[in-house]
C-alpha cells in the first residue's frame, strides 16, 4: 500500500505567465499570493490590464497579501472571504470566458484541486491550467469507503472525518475529485493501526 | 452445447465452486515455473475448443450468478458504474461488440436480430427480450454501457484516446482486484497504473502505451494479470476493503484448500469503430487451491511461482499474510518433477 | 501484411467533383458491410500499378455510420510520385483494389464544447465525415473552408446546403476572401477545440495564430499527410534479412523494402503514427528525417528512422530489418 513515487501525484510546474493570453485569471489562496507577487516583473501593463485576480486570504498566512495584490493594479481584484466564495466567483468568470483565457491557480494542494475541478467543469484541459503549490502540505483526502472528504489532513493514518475509520493517506491522486485516496489501514487486523505520523505539514 | 448455469454465491456463504470441466478450461497464466514480469501482450484470437479462449468474449457456468452478484453490488453502490458525458458513442460501440460476440459465441443463449437501427436482443439465461433503436438512449432502460455490462461477465472500462495518451472515462467495475473506478475515472494510462510497483521503472507502461495507441480495429490484443483472493469473492473493491480485508487473516493450514483462490484476469483490448476509443475487458476467473491441485502440472508449478515472487509484488498483491501458508500446503502436491511447457493441463 | 488486414473492394463509382478532384466509391467484394469508422479516419489504398505496389493514405469522407461503402476524394497533385496519377488516370469503375481497415490519427476531442474546423482545399475530406458525426451526436461545430477558386472547391455547395450558412463558411482566394483566423480565434467560447487540415502553409499559419492568441496546445489539432518526397536514389542494407535494397528517386524506403519482399510495419505512411519506426544499425552519412513523429533529440541521435517519409544521403545505411 505504501508505494512511493505514484504517477498520479500531480506535478505543479510553477506560475509562468503566458504572455500571449488574451485574459489572465489568477485564483489564489493564502500563501499562493506570493506565487504571483514573486512574478511581478513578468507582469507588464498589458498583462495587468488583462488580469483578474481572485484571492482568498484564508487565516493568518494570507494576512496583508490582499493589499499587495490589490496594489498590482490588475484590471480586476476580488477578495473572497472563503474558498467556497472564491470558487463560486471563479465559476461566474469562466462561464462567459473565451478561448485565449488562461487560468493560474496557486495555494495549498486542496485549493488547487478544488479550483481545477471548476476549470474541468468549464471544458478546460487540465494540462492547460498553470499551477503552483504554496503553503502547507496538508492534504485533501477522500475516504474510499464512505466517500467523505476530509480537508487539511496533516497526519497518516488519521481518522476519517465522516465514518471514523483510521485511514492511510496514499499518494494516489484523483484530479476529478481533487483529493488523495484514504484507505483503511487496519482492515486486515482491526485495532492494529500504527500511531499517526505528521507527514504533510 | 448449452451451458448449465450454476446457482451460487460470491458472498455470505460463498457457495461458488468450479465443476471438473470448468477447472480444465481455467486460464492458468503461468507458462513456466518462476515468476516473470513482462508486457506479455498477444493477439486476442480464438483458441482451442474447451478453453476460455474458444470465444473472444467468454461466458461460463458462473454467468447467471455473477450477473446477480453485479446487480447486488450496484444496488449497494451505484458509483461502480460511471461514464463521463463524452463517452456516449463509445458506449454504443461496446454494446454492439458485446452483443455480437455473445450471440456468435453462444447462439443457444443469446440472439441478436438487427434490422437497420431496430435491434432485438434476446438473453435467455437472464430472461431478457428487448427491442430498441441503436443509437437512441431513450429506447433502453439505462445507458447502453450499463445495460450490456449487466449482461456480460467481467469488468469493462472504456478509454478515450487523446493527446498521445489513454484516459479512463467510463466503466462498469464490480469484480475488481482492489481498485476504484470512482477514484480512477478520468485518469490517464500512467496515472491509473500509478500504484503498481516495479513496472514503471522497467518502462513496461511506456511500451504498453505506445503499443495500445496504435491498436487497430479488428485486431484485439490480450494480456494476463493475476492475484489471490481469500474466499471466492468477486467484489474485492477498495470501497469494501474494511469488510473483506479481515478474511486475509483467517487462512490456516487446515483451510487453505477451500479459502485461498487464484484470481486470474484475462484482459482483452479492442479498438472501437465509431468512437476510436479502446474497450478494456477485464474478465476475472476464480479457482480455489483444492480445485487447482486436481491438475498435477498446476499443482507443481504454482508453489514454485509463488516462491519466486519479488517482495514488492507480494505486498502490492496483498499476499503477505498467507503466501507462506499457501506454499507450504501446496508443496505436498509438488513432487519436484519437471513441468511441460505452456499453460494448459497435460 | 503489417499495416493491418486488407479488405478486397470493387470501385463501384468514380465521380469528378471539381478541377483535378475525383471521388471514388469502394464496396466489398464479399458483399459484407464495411467496418464502421470514426470521423477523421483514413484508409491506406493499395494500388497495383503494372506490378509496382503503391500505397497511399486517404481520409474517409462517407458517413461513418454508413457501412455500405467507403468513399474518398483524391486530388491529382502536380508533383505526384504516381499515387494520385494512378487513381486519376488508371482506376476505372469495376476495378478491384484493396483498402486497409480504418485508422484514426485525427480524432475529434469528444469533450469539446464546440468544434471549430478549418479546411484548405482537399483538406476538407476528413471534416466531411466528422461533421456527419457531430451533427448526428448533436455536437456544436462550425466549418471555415478556404478554396483557391470556385471550380477547384470540392463540395462547397453541398455542404452549405446540408448544414446551412451559419455553420459552413466558404472563403474563395480568387474572390479575395480569406479566413479571418485571428478574429475567429478570439471569439470562441471556453472549451472550444480547433482542427485544421490542408496545405502545410495553412496548417502552420493556423497553429501559430492559435498559440499567439493564447490558445493552449491541447485545444489545437491538425492532420498533415506528409507524402514521401522524391530525392536522390540510395541503397540500404537490411541486417536481419540480409538484403540490399535500392531506393529510387520517386520511391520511399518503405515502398522499396516492401518491393524487396520484406515485411515492414506501417499504419499511416505519412510520418505521423510511429508504427514504422526502425532502428538504425549503422549510418555513414546523413538521415533526412521528414516525419513529425520522432522528437528532435531522437532525430539528432541518428538511431531511429521512419521508413515512410524519410530519406538518406551518404555512403552506407544499415537498418535492423
Amino acid at each position: 500500500m505504501l508505494v512511493e513515487g505514484i504517477k498520479s501525484r500531480p506535478v505543479y510546474m510553477g506560475l509562468s505567465i503566458q504572455p500571449r493570453a488574451r485574459r489572465h485569471i489568477f485564483a489564489l489562496e493564502g500563501e499562493g499570493a506570493h506565487a504571483l507577487l514573486d512574478r511581478k516583473a513578468a507582469l507588464d501593463s498589458t498583462a495587468l490590464s488583462r488580469s483578474e485576480i481572485l484571492y482568498a486570504p484564508r487565516g493568518s498566512q494570507g494576512k496583508g497579501n490582499d493589499e499587495a495584490l490589490r496594489a498590482l493594479g490588475a484590471d480586476m481584484f476580488f477578495a473572497a472571504p472563503t474558498i467556497a466564495t472564491l470558487l463560486f466567483r471563479l465559476r461566474g468568470t469562466l462561464t462567459t470566458a473565451h478561448m485565449g483565457t488562461r487560468l493560474y491557480i496557486a495555494g495549498t494542494e486542496g485549493f488547487i484541486g478544488q479550483a481545477m475541478i471548476v476549470a474541468l467543469d468549464h471544458g478546460m484541459d487540465h494540462a492547460s491550467v498553470i499551477t503552483e503549490h504554496r503553503g502547507s502540505l496538508a492534504r485533501r483526502v477522500q475516504c474510499v469507503h464512505c466517500k467523505g472528504v476530509t480537508e487539511d489532513v496533516t497526519h497518516s493514518p488519521f481518522p476519517c472525518g465522516h465514518c471514523g475509520l483510521p485511514l492511510l493517506v496514499r499518494d494516489h491522486y484523483s484530479r476529478r475529485l481533487g483529493a488523495f485516496q484514504g484507505v483503511n489501514i487496519d482492515a486486515e487486523e482491526p485495532g492494529s493501526a500504527p500511531d499517526p505520523e505528521e507527514l504533510f505539514l | 452445447m448449452a451451458i448449465a448455469f450454476k446457482q451460487e454465491t460470491f458472498r455470505d456463504d460463498f457457495s461458488y465452486r468450479n465443476s471438473a470441466e470448468n477447472i480444465r478450461r481455467f486460464p492458468f497464466p503461468f507458462d513456466r515455473d518462476e515468476y516473470m514480469y513482462a508486457v506479455n501482450m498477444e493477439p486476442h484470437v480464438k483458441g482451442q475448443k474447451g478453453t476460455a479462449f474458444e470465444n473472444l468474449i467468454d461466458i461460463d457456468e458462473h454467468y447467471v450468478a455473477e450477473m446477480r452478484d453485479r446487480a447486488l453490488v450496484l444496488k449497494e453502490d451505484p458509483l461502480r458504474y460511471q461514464a463521463l458525458p463524452h463517452m456516449m458513442a463509445a458506449q454504443w460501440d461496446t454494446l454492439e461488440l458485446l452483443m455480437e460476440e455473445q450471440a456468435v459465441g453462444f447462439p443457444e443463449h443469446f440472439t441478436l436480430a438487427r434490422n437497420g437501427d431496430q435491434w432485438r436482443w434476446i438473453n435467455r439465461p437472464l430472461g431478457i427480450d428487448d427491442t430498441f433503436t441503436f443509437g437512441d438512449r431513450s429506447t433502453l432502460p439505462c445507458e447502453p454501457l450499463e445495460y450490456i455490462t449487466r449482461q456480460a461477465q467481467g469488468d469493462f472500462c472504456i478509454v478515450d484516446q487523446r493527446d498521445g495518451n489513454l484516459w479512463m472515462d467510463a466503466g462498469m467495475v464490480t469484480t475488481q482486484a482492489d481498485w476504484s473506478l470512482d477514484f480512477d475515472i478520468g485518469m490517464n494510462f500512467m496515472e491509473w497504473h500509478g500504484p503498481v510497483p516495479l513496472a514503471h521503472q522497467m518502462g513496461v507502461f511506456d511500451r504498453a502505451l505506445k503499443f495500445l495507441l496504435n491498436l487497430q480495429q479488428g485486431k484485439p490484443t490480450r494480456r494476463f494479470n493475476w492475484t489471490m483472493t481469500i474466499n471466492p469473492r468477486l467484489d474485492t473493491s477498495p470501497e469494501n476493503y474494511h469488510k473483506w480485508g479481515p478474511d486475509r487473516a483467517t487462512v490456516t493450514t487446515g483451510n487453505v484448500g477451500d479459502k485461498v483462490h487464484l484470481r486470474v484476469e484475462v484482459q482483452s483490448l479492442w479498438r472501437l469503430p465509431r468512437s476510436n476509443a479502446i474497450l478494456f475487458v477485464i474478465r476475472c476467473y476464480l479457482m480455489n487451491m483444492n480445485e487447482l491441485v486436481t491438475v498435477p502440472k498446476w499443482a507443481r508449478r504454482f508453489p514454485r511461482v509463488l516462491r519466486t515472487l519479488p517482495p514488492e509484488l507480494i505486498d502490492y498483491k496483498g499476499l503477505t499474510r498467507y503466501r507462506q501458508t499457501t506454499i507450504d500446503w501446496l508443496s505436498k502436491f509438488d513432487d519436484g518433477e519437471p513441468t511441460s511447457p505452456g499453460t494448459f493441463p497435460d | 501484411m503489417s499495416g493491418g488486414t486488407e479488405i478486397p473492394v470493387r470501385v463501384t463509382k468514380v465521380t469528378p467533383v471539381a478541377h483535378r478532384i475525383k471521388r471514388f466509391r469502394f464496396e466489398r467484394l464479399d458483399g459484407r458491410p464495411m467496418p464502421y469508422f470514426s470521423g477523421g479516419a483514413h484508409v491506406i489504398v493499395s494500388m497495383n500499378d503494372n506490378g509496382h505496389l503503391r500505397r497511399n493514405a486517404y481520409s474517409l469522407m462517407s458517413p461513418p455510420y454508413d457501412c455500405s461503402a467507403y468513399e474518398i476524394s483524391v486530388l491529382h497533385v502536380d508533383d505526384s510520385r504516381g499515387g494520385s496519377s494512378f487513381m486519376h488516370e488508371k482506376v476505372r469503375e469495376g476495378d478491384e483494389m484493396r483498402v486497409s481497415h480504418p485508422v484514426n490519427l485525427f480524432q475529434p476531442d469528444w469533450r469539446g464544447r464546440k468544434h471549430l474546423l478549418i479546411a484548405g482545399g482537399i483538406g476538407i475530406t476528413p471534416f466531411i465525415a466528422m461533421m456527419e458525426q457531430f451533427s448526428r451526436e448533436g455536437a456544436q461545430f462550425e466549418l471555415h473552408y478556404a478554396i483557391r477558386s470556385r471550380d477547384r472547391g470540392a463540395y462547397c455547395e453541398d455542404l452549405v446546403a446540408h448544414y446551412g450558412r451559419h455553420r459552413v463558411k466558404i472563403y474563395c482566394d480568387a474572390e479575395d476572401n480569406r479566413i479571418p483566423v485571428a478574429r475567429l480565434l478570439d471569439s470562441q467560447p471556453l472549451g472550444t477545440h480547433l482542427y485544421v487540415c490542408g496545405p502545410a502553409g495553412l496548417i502552420d499559419g493556423v497553429l501559430k495564430s492559435g498559440l499567439e492568441s493564447g490558445w493552449p496546445e491541447q485545444n489545437l489539432h491538425s492532420e498533415r499527410f506528409l507524402s514521401s518526397q522524391p530525392g536522390k536514389p540510395f541503397s540500404i542494407e537490411l541486417t536481419r534479412s540480409g538484403k540490399t535494397v535500392h531506393v529510387g528517386h520517386h520511391e520511399s524506403m518503405l515502398e522499396a523494402i516492401e518491393s524487396a519482399g520484406v515485411d515492414a510495419p506501417f499504419l499511416c505512411r505519412g510520418g505521423a503514427c510511429g508504427q514504422c519506426e526502425t532502428r538504425v544499425a549503422l549510418c555513414d552519412g546523413k538521415l533526412l528525417h521528414n516525419d513529425v513523429y520522432l522528437t528532435d533529440e531522437e532525430k539528432a541521435s541518428g538511431r531511429k528512422v521512419m521508413l515512410c517519409v524519410s530519406r538518406f544521403e551518404g555512403k552506407a545505411l544499415h537498418l535492423d530489418l
